[in-house]
């Protein structure tokens, strides 16, 4: 299976390693005809502002839409999650709105309050290495969407069916656990044909 | 694990974020906000930006608070701001003003010639520039979380910033392909730590990410340095000394990504404008010369 990594700017090297599995090929996604052949997709970590410009630029917008009305598996971390809410604190629109979530920008501060800790992740331990860089939260999810982490009661990753978002980089440590769960929604996605 | 911050994954992992993306120098908030509609990933809040610098000569201090606030409220995306190399002082001022990056940079007048600051000690990132391989992996022992070219600032003129990308990509080539009872002779002769040498070996690359900086002019340079190897760029006097600096800072923005496709740069090239001035290295006298303060 196919699994592309949106590369208009950011982090791409490292979810390129972290996604690694024989079965999964992993394609650095820089134009539109790539994503054709894609069974899953990765929004990486950046500056949503700066990715958005791009995206428009280069006509993503509507092929990235319709990749998810195709109820395709998409991932998205930081500014990867930022992209798919479908509400932006503080700004009139969102980006691509392909989940059902409001979020909040740089919700921790500035640079110097960045961290790392360790979080409980449903499905996969409760001890999960997570580095927050300018990151976003989660504000407040809909009924559709499952929680799957919370840091001091903010909730920082969620998965709504085919689309999984979180406020941190897993893509910065050597714990692959988080991407592998994606590997595999992408591998049932592939078993039980799309609606 | 309780929370920590400033860990060399969080600095390191702030500059990764950045890759293959463009920042921008900016003198104030409306042009902080040309640069964040353009697609930067960050901006360098400055005073002057290197050419008016150059031009104005005498000693080149830390941004007045007043520019570094007025930018970092105008914009959402990261805000970085430079420190004279070896001013502890100026550097800690950044870190409260809440700047997210601080660039330990020789465009200033150094405030110390013996020694840099130790990065290692602040919570927030640095970016330090560093010509060869000795000189960068020394900034990596102090603590920086990136680097960048120490391309000759103001000029225009990109062959400096191409000699320090070249140089540090072949050294590092050479450094992976070493014995151990080599590496420690190499050490010496780059005078440079041993553990950061171990560990470009380990990992087959630099630990941090490396920028291009100094005299990139147009969408071409650009993309020149995004070919050998650049992680991204950051544009000084080039952006807001062009004739239509919205224009100029989109062109560079979409040169940085799409360095590859010829075609498309050809095309968002035309009816630019004059680009910026440019001066003749040669032409600058030694104590013109920025790149070669600090050591």
């Amino acid at each position: 299976m196919n699994i592309g990594v949106l590369a208009l700017q950011g982090a791409v090297r490292e979810h390129v390693k972290a996604l690694e599995a024989p079965d999964v090929e992993v394609t650095v996604i820089k134009k539109v005809e790539q994503l054709e052949q894609m069974d899953g997709l990765v929004f990486p970590g950046g500056e949503s502002t700066t990715m958005r410009r791009l995206i428009n630029l280069y006509g993503f917008y509507e092929p990235l839409k319709a990749f998810a009305a195709a109820g395709k598996p998409i991932f998205g971390t930081c500014a990867g999650a930022i992209l798919m809410a479908k509400e932006i604190a503080g700004q009139a629109e969102p980006h691509l709105s392909v989940m059902d979530m409001t979020v909040e920008r740089n919700a921790f501060g500035r640079q110097r309050e960045s961290f790392e800790a360790l979080l409980s992740m449903k499905g996969i331990g409760d001890d999960v290495e997570a580095v927050f860089i300018r990151a976003p939260i989660i504000r407040t999810t809909g009924t559709q969407v499952d929680v799957l982490a919370e840091y001091d009661g903010r909730i920082v990753a969620a998965q709504q069916g085919p689309f999984l978002a979180c406020s941190f980089h897993p893509e910065l440590t050597d714990d692959d656990r988080f991407h592998q769960y994606f590997v595999q929604m992408v591998r049932e996605s592939l078993a039980e044909p799309a609606v | 694990m309780v929370k920590q911050t400033g860990t060399d994954r969080v600095k390191r992992g702030m500059a990764e974020m950045q890759k293959g993306g463009v920042i921008m120098d900016v003198i104030n908030a409306e042009q902080a906000r040309v640069a964040e509609e353009a697609g930067a990933v960050a901006v360098m809040a400055l005073e002057r930006v290197p050419s008016d610098i150059r031009a104005a000569g005498g000693v080149a201090r830390m941004a007045d608070p007043t520019i570094v606030e007025e930018v970092r409220d105008a914009v959402s995306i990261p805000v970085m701001a430079k420190a004279r190399i070896g001013h502890i002082v100026e550097a800690r001022l950044l870190e409260a003003l809440g700047v997210d990056y601080i660039d330990e940079s020789e465009v200033l007048t150094p405030a110390d010639e013996v020694f840099h600051l130790n990065k290692a000690d602040y919570t927030v990132p640095f970016v330090c520039g560093a010509k060869d391989l000795g000189e960068a992996t020394r900034r990596i022992g102090e603590g920086a979380s990136m680097l960048r070219t120490k391309g000759e600032p103001g000029t225009g003129n990109i062959v400096e910033a191409v000699r320090h990308q070249r140089l540090i990509q072949g050294q590092v080539r050479k450094v992976l392909n070493m014995s151990d009872d080599e590496l420690m002779t190499e050490a010496k002769n780059l005078g440079a730590p041993f553990h950061v040498l171990q560990d470009i070996r380990e990992n087959g690359r630099l630990p941090v990410v490396n920028f291009a900086a100094g005299g990139i002019a147009t969408p071409s340079d650009a993309a020149l340095m995004m070919h050998l190897g650049s992680d991204g760029v950051f544009v000084g006097s080039g952006i807001f000394k062009s004739d239509n600096p919205a224009k100029f800072a989109r062109a560079i923005v979409e040169a940085t990504t799409h360095y590859e496709d010829f075609a498309l740069i050809a095309e968002l090239s035309k009816g630019l404008g004059t680009a910026m001035p440019g001066i003749e290295i040669s032409a600058l006298e030694a104590k013109d010369r920025m790149q070669d303060r600090g050591w």
